[in-house]
């Protein structure tokens, strides 16, 4: 390149050398830059992509198709003896009732097939929401009312035009018949779409119109606040331990590079540890978020170590001398300055693994987590299930029903982690300023 | 070694030939190491980092009430040597330290002797301005509180306020004490520092190169602050300006590659340096 300058016959300036490098320089660092650039559009693109086909198919989960039919309580049906007996009332035969009301709106069907198929417009799940209408006001009794009554999820998805009208009969789920009596209903205001409470009030179920997220989100929430409890303390105190305390020798950098590879072992892998130990050997009862927590917590460990060594490590070592120095035991200096300092950084981290550990299916999977659980948890050892295995179980289910909520469910799940990612970023601020 | 120390405590003088026999280093420290009245005695100290030997036999003393400088090219130990003396060297890996350390004849490196009290008997200036991110009270209020020196609120109250007094920064200070530390100029931080250790009462105050971080004002006043604290306390500044070792200290030790060359009379040393190599440093040939 400098030749010239090399050979000595006319011995050139360094600054002719720099400009005349100067234009290749700044070519390569636009080649970068634009390189840069379309790596972050490429990443966003995506995001947007997933963010707008997550949303476009299940956005309509957070509304449910309800028929008003006037449903004639007969009290000869719910109360025959006139005790007002909450047992009696609890169990009549609601769906008898209903399915009357609705033969009253359409009298012409008379035959039995067609009786049936009439009756298919109501959700199998209809008569428990009656049933509890009348049991909070039971002087509903011997009344007609107009009840809202939750369709059938074949039905919902014709209203939300999930069903292709144009198709051949013998390839839909609702034949032509039924599309009429749907219409006309319809047509009477009788249809009406209405917000989902049912998806965020129930459990899991087979019937798509029955089914919520109620339980797979008390379970993440049982699961996640366990796993907190545990990792968070184990993960700082090592932490504290391996940075501050523990001698530098072999042995602490075996367990060093130890922790390291944790960090990187398939989270499967921990669910057949889980599986082997917790369970089979310890007995810890299966599918429970204990046993998760348990699982996750293994998990999550080398994350919250590695996160608040380095925490720990970003505090100044003068800030441990200062405190030495006026006569801190080792310990004092840890807990009333080092930590203190290092809080924000083991927090952000700590959050971090929390979020991953709510997204996390693999390793529950193998614990007994992907039982059909319709009951919606109430404490940590009660069998659950958790957001992203509900995902995983509706997306494996054939109604169509189950697609919307399968998005509606991932929609939630992102909102969690959306929130907590949040949470880690404010948490660092937050602390940030006494700094 | 406890032999050696009553016999340096009797002759009071330089080291005589027997001495010198005993350590195994040979180098002969010019001038009087020792003093009539000492705080801490120092008696062939050696400081290993690792295999690699920091300090080689160092002995000397702190006189009470008396302000001891420290100087020397950098890497000659003199920190290393400070940061012996309230064992802060027990935080560094690998450190070792030998021979005999005493604190008004207790011997500071004894197995049973816990350094944590220690350290709040020999107070520490660090070279870069370290105040805790709390506030100003709090800074001054933290060793007292973690020792239990004060009774009630009141006392503590006082005992900030006399300790920031001395330390010359009561009146910058007083209508923000519950301001962070970190918020002050770098003067007024390396003044906070002191207040913080003379607010647990030490009897010896270690100063690494205190002023190396602060501008001609601020250090004239630290300076001038550590000529106060001289009738109260001993102390020991590492410094790189032999101007500050003139105007601030009594006696002057010169190090050099972890041999202590020369102890003497601050006047002394600067006007009439007995060793070639004391001479060379202060003349400005090297270092």
């Amino acid at each position: 390149m400098n030749s010239q300058a090399s050979t000595g016959a006319q011995p050139r300036r360094a600054i002719d050398v720099v400009n005349a490098s100067l234009k290749r320089r700044y070519a390569k660092e636009r080649r970068f830059r634009l390189l840069g650039a379309t790596a972050v559009a490429l990443g966003l693109a995506f995001v947007v992509l997933l963010f707008a086909d997550i949303i476009g198919k299940g956005y309509t989960a957070f509304q449910q198709t309800y028929i008003q039919i006037p449903v004639t309580l007969s009290a000869a049906e719910i109360d025959p003896k006139g005790t007002q007996d909450p047992d009696a009332i609890a169990h009549a035969n609601y769906m008898a009732l209903i399915r009357e009301g609705l033969r009253g709106l359409f009298p012409e069907v008379t035959q039995r097939s067609d009786k049936r198929r009439l009756n298919a417009l109501i959700s199998v799940g209809a008569p428990q929401f009656v049933r509890d209408r009348v049991l909070a006001d039971p002087a509903l009794i011997g009344t007609t009312q107009a009840l809202w009554i939750l369709a059938d999820d074949d039905i919902d998805m014709l209203v939300k035009g999930n069903i292709d009208r144009a198709a051949p009969e013998d390839s839909r789920r609702v034949n032509d018949q039924v599309i009429g009596w749907v219409d006309r209903l319809a047509e009477q205001g009788r249809v009406q779409k209405r917000f989902n409470t049912i998806f965020f009030t129930h459990g899991t179920s087979r019937e798509p119109e029955l089914a919520g997220i109620a339980g797979a989100l008390m379970g993440s929430f049982y699961t996640l606040l366990l796993t907190l409890i545990l990792s968070f303390p184990i993960g700082v105190g090592a932490a504290l331990y391996l940075e501050e305390f523990a001698p530098k020798n072999r042995w602490t950098d075996l367990i060093e590079v130890n922790i390291n590879n944790l960090a990187a072992v398939p989270s499967i892998v921990f669910g057949l540890l889980g599986l082997a130990v917790f369970i089979g050997f310890f007995g810890v009862p299966r599918s429970t978020p204990l046993v998760a927590a348990m699982v996750l917590t293994l998990m999550t460990l080398p994350t919250v170590i590695i996160s608040s060594r380095a925490a720990l490590k970003s505090v100044p070592p003068s800030i441990r001398e200062a405190a030495l120095g006026v006569g801190a035991s080792p310990l004092q200096t840890q807990f009333h300055h080092v930590l203190p300092l290092a809080m924000p950084g083991m927090l952000t981290g700590t959050i971090l693994g929390m979020a991953q550990a709510l997204g996390e299916t693999a390793p529950l999977l193998m614990i007994g987590m992907i039982a059909f659980i319709v009951d919606v948890p109430g404490g940590f050892t009660d069998s659950a299930t958790v957001l992203p295995v509900q995902i995983f179980l509706w997306a494996d289910s054939p109604e169509r029903g189950f697609v919307e909520r399968t998005s509606a469910a991932i929609m939630v799940l992102l909102a969690f982690l959306f929130l907590m990612n949040l949470a880690a970023v404010l948490l660092r601020r937050r602390f940030e300023r006494r700094w | 070694m406890n032999t050696m120390v009553e016999v340096m405590d009797k002759a009071s003088g330089a080291i005589s030939s027997a001495d010198l026999a005993n350590s195994e280093h040979s180098r002969v420290t010019v001038g009087e190491v020792t003093v009539a009245d000492p705080r801490m005695t120092c008696r062939g100290v050696d400081v290993w980092y690792g295999s690699k030997q920091a300090i080689k036999g160092v002995t000397l003393d702190i006189g009470k009430n008396e302000v001891l400088s420290m100087i020397g090219p950098s890497g000659c130990g003199k920190s290393t040597f400070l940061r012996c003396l309230n064992r802060m060297n027990d935080t560094i890996d690998g450190c070792r330290v030998t021979g005999a350390i005493r604190l008004d004849g207790m011997d500071i490196y004894d197995k049973g002797l816990d350094p944590v009290p220690l350290r709040a008997q020999v107070g520490m200036v660090f070279q870069k301005p370290n105040p805790f991110p709390k506030s100003i009270y709090e800074n001054v209020a933290y060793g007292p509180r973690i020792h239990g020196l004060t009774n009630n609120k009141a006392e503590l109250d006082e005992l900030v306020e006399t300790s920031l007094r001395k330390a010359g920064l009561w009146n910058e200070v007083k209508d923000r004490l519950d301001q962070p530390g970190t918020g002050l100029s770098g003067g007024q931080q390396q003044r906070l520092c002191i207040a913080r250790t003379i607010a647990v009462s030490p009897e010896v105050i270690l100063m690494d190169e205190p002023c190396s971080a602060l501008d001609p004002i601020a250090t004239a006043i630290v300076e001038e602050l550590i000529d106060e604290l001289r009738a109260n306390y001993s102390i020991a500044i590492v410094t790189h300006s032999m101007q500050q070792a003139a105007r601030v200290s009594q006696r002057t030790a010169y190090f050099h590659l972890g041999d202590l060359i020369e102890v003497g009379e601050t006047n002394e040393i600067f006007t009439n340096p007995q060793h070639r190599l004391t001479e060379d440093y202060i003349t400005g040939r090297f270092g």
